[in-house]
């Protein structure tokens, strides 16, 4: 165990690097700390337009009417769009693939404008170009709608329901894609079925079970939505725009627009975050369809209010698990039902929550029931470890009531189940070399588990998350400065200082130093295709590409050191940075070399493109944490809380410490705080920061981190995806250490201070009233 | 010969209720072929016939990886082939 920076580090490899697992300063730091960093509200163009965009007041409704006449008669007032606005997709189940995973065409569409339904409270409706932004605001007001009200279902019990308001006109339930007729909100079920599970249950000697509810919460990036749009005379389209994938973003732009992909260009402004809710495009195709209509380029900027009630969140949802175990503590039968609110169009990652709900364990028999249900909310989409946060907290919940039941310390009991390579998964996938057991092992062995908690009306609670982590596709090029630095373009949105973790391992491959590379991000014109920022995928393919890159450079270079000392390629070598014969009488450095780069044949630019088809490594977190609860008022505070993550080799430990602070302080706003309150009637009713509570550096200790590298063999440098899986636990852990400090069982999500307060007033009525 | 493990939701209907048949082929179209060959209902549940590629909504995994190669992916005779549902990240 080595101990850096913020946190500890243990290496369970046994390659040593010289840039690997050190920790440059972030090549962007400069412009984002001093400002001069450009996001997408920055973008000013000569006659530009300002956009706002009109959403509906009601969570349900049919629009039989849009009459935008008195709009655009204000002064100041360009253009005003509506869904007719919007080309018709030639088929209505035509999907496109949006790198992580596919969407309906038609949905991406409605979503942007709605045309013959507004499926909830902030679904868009229509759009103004104006020369102020005042004056857009003023016209949205003289757009008149005839609404016909609808009765909403907006949480996934009663949408499941079959008398509940069928919310899409002819809906049927798919199985697995099969369409079985029956009109529903229930969009899609699955089944995963391993072993025989009643058999399972019949052998079990001991069993528990839980139903949780979690709710809707947002991914709530600190930058709002935005785009802006500039449709020129020759019909081409250019987009600027905060977005976890450019290429992503121009597919469904032109998908949109009905435009071929090739008339798109996405520029990528800096990205106040993302968390999965950047991938969907939502005003940029409305910015376009102004711009048209204007000819003047146009800027639409979210409000934080926009954000919450008209941007993807995540799903709320009930999850029930049952878990049996045998005689000697081990697990022998798993048995989950799992419904997710999809919000008002299908497609939530249901999917992925049924693959990760036995994932930490060994299971010979499960069977795992999914729902993807609509519900009048806005259309969920992914969100950092999609599904997993959710089935976390109901699995880990029954771990410890049977690590309690038994006896048996609850590490040590997850440890007797562990899931290790060869193990087979409850959707029958065979694991590689993973570090769950590693992550545990260290948790059992670190100072904070071992350390003593005092005091009355605190407790400890432990949790194990899983994620898959993607691969997908990356390119990277770079050009060789006659200077001996590199220009390095990528494609992926630096969300997380991938600039940096990119460089490094193109420097390490090539034996620079971090500060010789000059990371940037490319456009679509600039760069060859990259899928979108997410699944904790980019350390891992884009810094693939870059080794490839790398590569490429270095066989290029290699030709022309064998220029300069006028001999064969095949006899000359690199090493550590510099290139030399083979019988080692000649050895010039990089830098030198790159200086003859011009006398030599000129240009040097190295490319690099991956689709990896095979050794993404999953990635799983731990966490021990530690809370008093308050009990006159059922709040929760957190005493210390420590966060263990298999990370594969950490190629900057600081930003894997910052991904697994930023996850768990995430998933501690889904355990206490976070949700969207809604009123009857489907109204958000807390849609600010002021009312909407994620957790801030007030409410929190430093979260400790612990680094565990289990290094993936399917990756150059062994790395897996750290930026997901942290954010899984947090609940979970909360959950157990609320029950070991005060002896209530939550089983909704958040975990607020009145519904602890009231469980408390419950189980022990005399102590909590006597305070 | 390849496994394939037959989706629970399928099982029924196509497999007789077998859960991993085993079918013969060397690459991920091949043994769909084979699939449908001899349990009829396999190739429509999973190939896009218009785009002739796995549908979107559909991932293939081969020994434990999913495969951006498709029907192209090559599979060896003691390869596992699993079709899961297209999932997203974060």
């Amino acid at each position: 165990m080595t101990t850096s920076g913020n946190g500890q580090i243990r290496d369970f490899g046994d390659r040593s690097y010289k840039v690997l697992g050190t920790r440059p300063i972030r090549h962007d730091g400069v412009d984002k700390v001093t400002g001069r960093a450009v996001y997408g509200a920055d973008v000013q163009l000569p006659g530009l337009l300002y956009g706002q965009v009109l959403r509906s007041p009601h969570a349900h409704a049919r629009i039989r009417s849009i009459d935008t006449s008195k709009a655009a008669a204000l002064p100041g007032v360009r253009s005003v769009v509506t869904g007719a606005d919007l080309p018709t997709p030639v088929a209505t189940d035509e999907m496109i693939d949006l790198g992580e995973g596919p969407a309906r065409i038609k949905y991406l569409r409605d979503n942007v404008l709605a045309t013959d339904k507004a499926l909830y409270r902030g679904h868009a409706v229509a759009a103004v170009a104006a020369t102020s932004l005042h004056v857009a605001e003023e016209a949205l007001s003289l757009i008149e709608i005839d609404y016909e009200v609808l009765p909403p279902a907006v949480d996934v019990l009663t949408s499941m329901k079959p008398d509940a308001p069928q919310i899409h006109d002819g809906m049927t339930t798919h199985v697995f894609g099969e369409d079985t007729g029956k009109q529903s909100n229930i969009a899609a079920q699955m089944r995963d079925e391993l072993g025989d599970v009643e058999a399972g249950f019949a052998q079990a000697s001991l069993t528990a079970e839980t139903e949780v509810h979690t709710a809707t919460v947002h991914q709530g990036y600190i930058e709002p939505h935005n785009g802006t749009a500039q449709w020129s005379q020759d019909g081409s389209l250019t987009i600027w725009t905060s977005t976890q994938g450019a290429f992503t973003a121009q597919k469904q732009i032109a998908a949109i627009l009905g435009l071929a992909v090739g008339r798109v260009r996405v520029i990528p402004t800096e990205i106040g975050g993302g968390f999965g809710g950047k991938i969907p495009s939502y005003v940029e195709p409305a910015a376009a369809m102004l711009s048209k209509k204007t000819g003047q380029p146009v800027k639409i900027v979210m409000t934080r209010a926009d954000t919450f009630e008209g941007t993807g969140p995540t799903p709320g949802s009930c999850v029930r698990v049952k878990i049996g175990v045998d005689a000697a503590g081990k697990l022998i039968a798993g048995q989950a039902w799992i419904a997710f609110e999809s919000g008002a169009y299908p497609g939530c990652p249901v999917g992925a929550a049924a693959m990760c709900v036995f994932a930490c364990y060994d299971f010979p028999n499960a069977l795992v029931d999914s729902f993807d249900v609509v519900v009048n909310k806005p259309r969920s989409f992914a969100y950092r470890a999609p599904g997993s946060t959710h089935v976390a907290f109901a699995v880990e919940k029954v771990m410890d009531e049977l690590a309690v039941k038994l006896g048996k310390d609850p590490v040590q009991f997850r440890l007797d189940n562990i899931a290790v390579e060869g193990t087979r998964r409850s959707d029958g996938v065979v694991y590689p070399r993973i570090g769950a057991k590693e992550c545990l092992e260290v948790v059992r062995d670190s100072e904070h588990y071992k350390s003593a908690l005092e005091g009355p009306n605190r407790g400890r609670g432990v949790a194990l998350g899983y994620w898959f982590n993607v691969g997908l596709k990356s390119s990277v090029t770079a050009s060789v400065n006659t200077d001996g630095t590199v220009q390095l373009v990528e494609g992926s949105t630096d969300i997380g200082g991938t600039r940096t973790s990119i460089a490094m391992q193109f420097a390490e491959t090539l034996g620079l130093a971090a500060s010789d590379i000059n990371p940037s991000v490319g456009d679509t014109s600039t760069v060859g295709y990259t899928d979108v920022t997410g699944g904790s995928r980019v350390t891992y393919a884009t810094g693939w590409a870059a080794y490839e890159a790398a590569q490429d450079v270095k066989a290029q270079m290699v030709v022309r050191a064998a220029l300069v000392w006028e001999i064969d390629a095949d006899q000359v070598e690199y090493e550590d940075g510099s290139f030399r014969t083979k019988d080692g009488s000649k050895r010039i450095g990089f830098k030198e070399l790159a200086g003859k780069i011009d006398d030599t044949g000129g240009p040097v630019v190295g490319q690099g493109s991956v689709d990896p088809a095979a050794g993404v490594g999953g990635s799983f977190s731990a966490n021990i944490a530690d809370i008093e609860v308050d009990p006159d008022t059922g709040k929760v505070g957190i005493l210390r809380f420590t966060a263990v993550q298999d990370a594969g080799k950490a190629i900057h430990p600081s930003y894997v410490e910052g991904q697994m602070q930023g996850g768990s302080v995430q998933g501690i706003g889904w355990g206490l705080n976070e949700e969207y309150s809604y009123t009857d009637e489907g109204r958000m009713a807390n849609s600010t920061f002021l009312d909407y509570r994620i957790p801030t550096c007030l409410d929190l200790p430093m979260i400790e981190t612990i680094i565990v590298e289990v290094p993936n063999p399917g990756h150059p440098y062994g790395v897996r995806g750290v930026g997901e899986a942290s954010i899984a636990p947090p609940p979970a852990a909360l959950s157990a250490a609320i029950k070991n400090a005060v002896g209530v069982d939550l089983v909704e999500l958040p975990m607020r201070p009145d519904r602890i307060f009231t469980a408390l007033s419950a189980s022990n009525p005399t102590s909590v009233a006597a305070g | 010969m390849p496994t394939v493990w037959v989706p629970a939701p399928w099982r029924d209907k196509l497999t007789g209720g077998a859960a991993q048949v085993e079918v013969s082929g060397e690459t991920v179209r091949q043994v769909i072929e084979a699939l449908e060959a001899e349990y009829p209902g396999f190739r429509q549940r999973i190939i896009d016939a218009e785009q002739d590629r796995v549908r979107a909504d559909i991932a293939v995994s081969v020994d434990g990886e999913i495969s951006a190669e498709g029907l192209r992916r090559k599979v060896s005779a003691a390869s596992e082939v699993h079709f899961l549902p297209a999932m997203s990240g974060g």
